[in-house]
């Protein structure tokens, strides 16, 4: 796989074809597979992805220890806001959904982790509430995502244990930006400064949640780094570009993540989870799953 | 060399990829080891397992694991009801079996009994749903579960490997990777062989046939 977004966009450009394209080839190669099996793979994924929405819209789900759940279906049929009946809410309420599902040990796909599933899924099956988009169409933006991933897993870091948050649902945030660009009708061009404003945006993001478990705030860090994602394509869509190029960005997220201390790493050591009443709610909901 | 499908996948029952998908693939392999579901097991936990895995359903993964669930399987959410519906007697103990870095906080030792069959496993789930078996009845091995499995200890001999590997690939089974290694000339050698399709109960028995052979064990597939 490419090792850099600055190849894969210039192969693309260089040969007139996308960045799904160019990265399907080259996973094609690699792994000694058809191109139509690779996609075949990546459609199952979505209709994994679609299942994952609708469950978790529902708002029946709960987590295991009780403390996350039901309000993605809050954003569905609860009180307006200012972004009522906006494609930001879709996002919002999905990324949400996804997320309360893989809390409550439901069926997801990790893309990039567990941790960060709902951001993609939020972000293109928001979009897709609201704009036509052929299935191909949906996954090709799925395997541009994967290309964006890649090269944050050769670069830097997909682990929050490793990178902090900004390794999970950061990395997540650039390769939904840079999937729904592309989605949208961007230029490989385009693509790079989406997922280079995504990435920025959360960097220094540490990795804290209650009692160690994915719950909180990761099923709100779903949310935000969703949020980031669909502001990082309306202004790559615009025509505005990130002056330090998307592969520099991501060897920052690296760097910040080596040099984060332990505590902000998946640990429960600091960040929210040390709040007096992080502290509170993980001892209160771990001795209750203790007795379920 | 990373994978597109390694990012947008595995397709997994939550909530993570290390505590729960790790956790049930290393259950797997447990099983395997026995052949089918274990009528015993004692699991031990360690590390950040022990302290944060009933949160993360990382003994229903465990378990759903030696009943033969894979990390997609929405069972793994009833698999300790599973387990005491079938009478089976798995067994939960934390424990700390040394320090880090050399022990991973994610590590699991299981121990698995099935009829006349018993053995006992070392296993950390490294994120992302990546395993590694470290040890299997006091054998240091390094199994990933990416590929289909040979594991054996055998007298250094000369010709060993060009026998094994004759063995193979006369049972049609191409030899993906091998490693070896032995802690001094005319010692143990360890062996490590990942092939690219399930090895059948023949080639098992062929392998352990072999005189020099001491101990062999096939371990299937359980993800990548
Ligand atoms: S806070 Fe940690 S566990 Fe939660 S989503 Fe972020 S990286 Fe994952």
């Amino acid at each position: 796989m490419y090792h850099s977004l600055r190849e894969a966009i210039a192969d693309a450009e260089g040969r007139g074809i996308s960045l799904a394209t160019a990265a399907l080839d080259i996973e094609s190669r690699d792994q000694g597979r058809p191109v139509a099996e690779i996609r075949e793979a990546l459609r199952r994924a979505l209709h994994v992805m679609r299942g994952a929405v609708e469950q978790g819209l529902t708002g029946d789900r709960r987590s295991n220890s009780g403390l996350v759940g039901g309000d993605a279906a809050k954003l569905r049929t609860g009180p307006a806001g200012p972004l009522a009946g906006t494609v930001f809410r879709e996002v919002l309420m999905r990324a949400i959904a996804v997320q309360e599902v893989n809390a409550a040990m439901g069926i997801i796909v990790a893309a990039p982790t567990a941790g960060g599933a709902g951001v993609l899924p939020g972000v293109l099956l928001g979009l897709a509430a609201k704009h036509d988009l052929s299935e191909d169409a949906m996954v090709d933006a799925l395997a541009t995502a994967g290309l964006i991933g890649a090269v944050v897993a050769q670069r830097a870091s997909l682990s929050g244990a490793e990178g902090g948050c900004q390794a999970e649902t950061g990395a997540a945030a650039g390769m939904a930006a840079g999937a729904a660009t592309q989605l949208l009708g961007g230029t490989p061009a385009q693509v790079g400064h989406a997922v280079a404003l995504a990435q920025q945006g959360t960097l220094g993001l540490v990795c804290d949640p209650l009692g160690g478990l994915v719950e909180l705030p990761c099923v709100f860090r779903n949310a935000t780094g969703a949020a980031i994602a669909l502001a990082a394509v309306e202004m790559a869509m615009a025509g505005i570009t990130f002056a330090i190029p998307a592969d520099e960005v991501i060897d920052t997220m690296g760097e910040i993540g080596r040099e984060m201390d332990v505590r902000y790493r998946e640990t429960a050591g600091g960040g929210l989870a040390a709040t007096p009443t992080g502290r509170r709610l993980a001892k209160e909901r771990l001795t209750q799953i203790k007795r379920a | 060399m990373v994978s597109l499908l390694d990012i947008i996948g595995p397709v997994m029952v939550g909530p993570s990829s290390s505590h729960t998908a790790g956790a049930c693939r290393l259950g797997l392999i447990a099983r395997d080891l026995v052949a089918g579901t274990p009528e015993r097991a004692l699991i031990e936990l360690h590390g950040s397992f022990a302290r944060t895995g009933e949160g993360h359903g990382t003994d229903k993964a465990i378990v759903g694991g030696l009943l033969g669930f894979r990390p997609d399987d929405e069972r793994l959410r009833d698999a300790l009801q599973i387990m005491e519906r079938e009478g089976l007697d798995f067994r939960f103990e934390k424990t700390t079996l040394g320090d880090e870095p050399a022990v991973h906080p994610n590590t699991v030792r299981i121990t698995v009994h099935r009829a006349h069959r018993h053995h006992v496993m070392l296993g950390a789930s490294l994120g992302a749903g990546r395993i590694r078996v470290s040890e299997i009845d006091g054998y240091p091995v390094e199994v990933d579960g990416s590929h289909h499995t040979i594991v054996m200890v055998a007298e250094d001999i000369k010709g060993s490997i060009a026998r094994i590997a004759g063995l193979l690939s006369e049972a049609d089974l191409n030899i993906a990777t091998l490693r070896l290694s032995r802690k001094h000339r005319g010692g143990d050698a360890f062996m490590v062989i990942e092939v690219d399709e399930r090895p059948t109960d023949a080639v098992g028995a062929a392998l352990k046939a072999l005189p020099w052979v001491r101990w062999t064990h096939r371990i299937e597939k359980v993800g990548g």
